[in-house]
């Protein structure tokens, strides 16, 4: 515990506007994570364990992408949209037959694909570290903010993931197709009754939880160094944020993931090896007094 | 409402697992009937809508609706195909408004025809409209009904499988549902409803199947119910 330099930061804006910005992006990147899997959660009932390893394969994707093109909105999109595909394929050939299983049987089927993920990761692109290092597009001065530095592009991988939580909230909550999905987390065979194809909007709704996670890779890529590792660590904070906000809660998952984004940023320098420890603290203390999450309601 | 229309049972089976529920059960409905599926609990009605609805797959036996086979598809198609469903157990999507529920099931029916919308649905069912911005979990058992009904409808489908509407519901409702299933044959739907109450079906049928233990064991217009009062004491009595 290093109680000093954690008095230090917090009476320095320049050291408090750096945290809060860090804070801040690692927020960003566990919603995004958290939110998808909080989605097929929600709708199809499966834990997707594979989860963190589509947030990896979102940033190895924009990588490659990236050394290709040499444009960095063409690598998200190719993280996002390469993750969403492979999603909806691996939905469709192996998440699909297990609905019904235990979910013991889902686990298993997960868990060999994180192994799986992450040795295709090492045959393809290597088991050494690697980074993207900061796009063209954004090698800028820092923005001077209330006495501190940002660089320019957390605010915009702040933005742009605000922009997103937002979209998915009104889609999710206005839109025909989220009224859908909203139902068939509720009674997917009376949905089916009604005519809808809900084998198509699992998939669709898989498809967007991986989307999601392959976005965070990519935009994750600019400021964090890949490993085949990557994504079991997110996959960890990740159910933090989704049990903190209150499983299927999309804005818990929002608040959750910035308030646990706060605290390791705060904690790396109060508390530098307790910073996971003090995740799950939080997320103890969060349980006793709300059982069910910041944002969850009690199951039916 | 739309072409000719004949659903068709041919001698199906249905088991869940080693027990048998259904032993060669054939029903025929034509278009614009009504015919009440009567019988008491257990004795495979609802089992017989499930299956129609394709929730359970004959073991054997063909499900024919205009001669095309139906039975092996998923439900959403034969949703499709026009065939609108109303389980007993209702099953509203609960946090969903009442508009919002009607709005769920919109679709046109299987020749691309669209009869029934939001404004149709209120003209019929008044009721709906003045609560239409409430959660569907918190109605009345006869408002939930009511509304099933409607969300049947909005699929504008050929032919209609109600489950016991009338079960658990206060007489005045009762009498409301028989109301709006003379005014629903009269406009033309096709409806298959599934009972205990013989009265009700008496009052709102054409025709009447009863079945017992998964046989059919009576097939006859339902003003000819009085006639066979003897069998429907047998099948039908506690």
């Amino acid at each position: 515990m290093n109680l000093p330099a954690l008095l230090d930061c917090v009476s320095s804006s320049s050291c408090v506007v750096t945290q809060v910005s860090t804070g801040l992006i690692i927020g960003m990147l566990l919603f995004l994570v958290a939110s998808g899997l909080t989605l097929i959660f929600g709708v199809l009932g499966v834990i997707n364990f594979t989860h963190g390893s589509f947030y990896m394969l979102g940033a190895y994707f924009s990588l490659t992408a990236y050394r290709v093109t040499g444009s960095y909105f063409d690598a998200v999109i190719a993280g996002a949209l390469g993750v969403a595909v492979f999603g909806v394929v691996f939905e469709r050939l192996f998440i699909s037959p297990v609905y019904n299983s235990n979910v013991l049987m889902q686990l298993l089927v997960c868990y060999a694909f994180i192994l799986i993920l992450d040795d295709v990761v090492k045959i393809v692109w290597g088991t050494d570290f690697q980074t993207m290092g900061m796009p063209a597009t954004f090698a800028l001065p820092p923005i001077h903010l209330f006495g501190g530095f940002v660089p320019p592009f957390y605010v915009f991988l702040t933005g742009l993931t605000v922009a997103a939580a937002f979209s998915l909230s009104v889609l999710v909550n206005k839109t025909r197709f989220g009224k859908l999905v909203r139902a068939a987390a509720v009674n997917r065979q009376m949905l089916s009754c009604l005519g809808v194809n809900t084998s198509l909007l699992y998939a669709a709704v898989f498809g967007l939880g991986s989307l999601l996670a392959g976005a965070a890779g990519a935009l994750a890529a600019p400021v964090r160094s890949m490993s085949p590792e990557m994504g079991f660590s997110i996959l960890i904070e990740s159910f933090i944020v989704t049990v903190i906000g209150g499983m299927g809660s999309i804005i818990g998952a929002f608040f959750a993931a910035v308030l646990v984004g706060i605290i390791r940023a705060f904690g790396s320098i109060g508390y530098p090896l307790f910073t996971d420890g003090l995740m799950f603290a939080f997320m103890a203390l969060v349980l006793l007094v709300k059982p069910t999450g910041l944002f969850g309601r009690k199951l039916a | 409402m739309s072409r000719a229309l004949k659903l068709e049972l041919r001698e199906i089976d249905v088991s869940y697992g080693a027990s048998q529920i259904l032993f060669g059960v054939s029903i025929e409905i034509e278009k614009g009937a009504t015919m009440a599926l009567l019988g008491r609990n257990g004795a495979g009605k609802t089992t017989t809508f499930r299956a129609i609805a394709g929730l359970v797959a004959p073991s054997a036996g063909q499900i024919l609706l205009n001669a095309k086979a139906i039975n092996g598809l998923s439900p959403y198609r034969i949703a499709r195909a026009g065939i609108g469903y109303v389980p007993e157990d209702r099953q509203v999507f609960p946090e969903h408004s009442v508009e919002d529920n009607l709005r769920i099931a919109k679709k046109p029916g299987a020749h691309r025809q669209v009869y029934w919308n939001l404004q149709r649905i209120y003209e019929v069912f008044p009721t709906l409209y003045s609560i239409r911005q409430r959660a569907a979990g918190r109605l009345s058992g006869g408002e939930q009904q009511m509304l099933v009904i409607a969300r049947a409808l909005m699929g504008n489908p050929e032919l209609i499988l109600l489950d016991e509407p009338s079960e658990g519901l206060a007489p005045i409702m009762v009498q409301q549902i028989a109301r709006l299933l003379l005014r629903l044959r009269e406009m033309g739907v096709t409806i298959v409803l599934a009972e205990q109450n013989l009265h009700f079906c008496q009052t709102v049928a054409t025709h009447v199947t009863i079945i017992d233990k998964g046989q059919i064991v009576l097939r006859d217009k339902a003003e000819n119910l009085e006639r066979d009062a003897e069998i429907t004491r047998r099948y039908l009595a506690v």
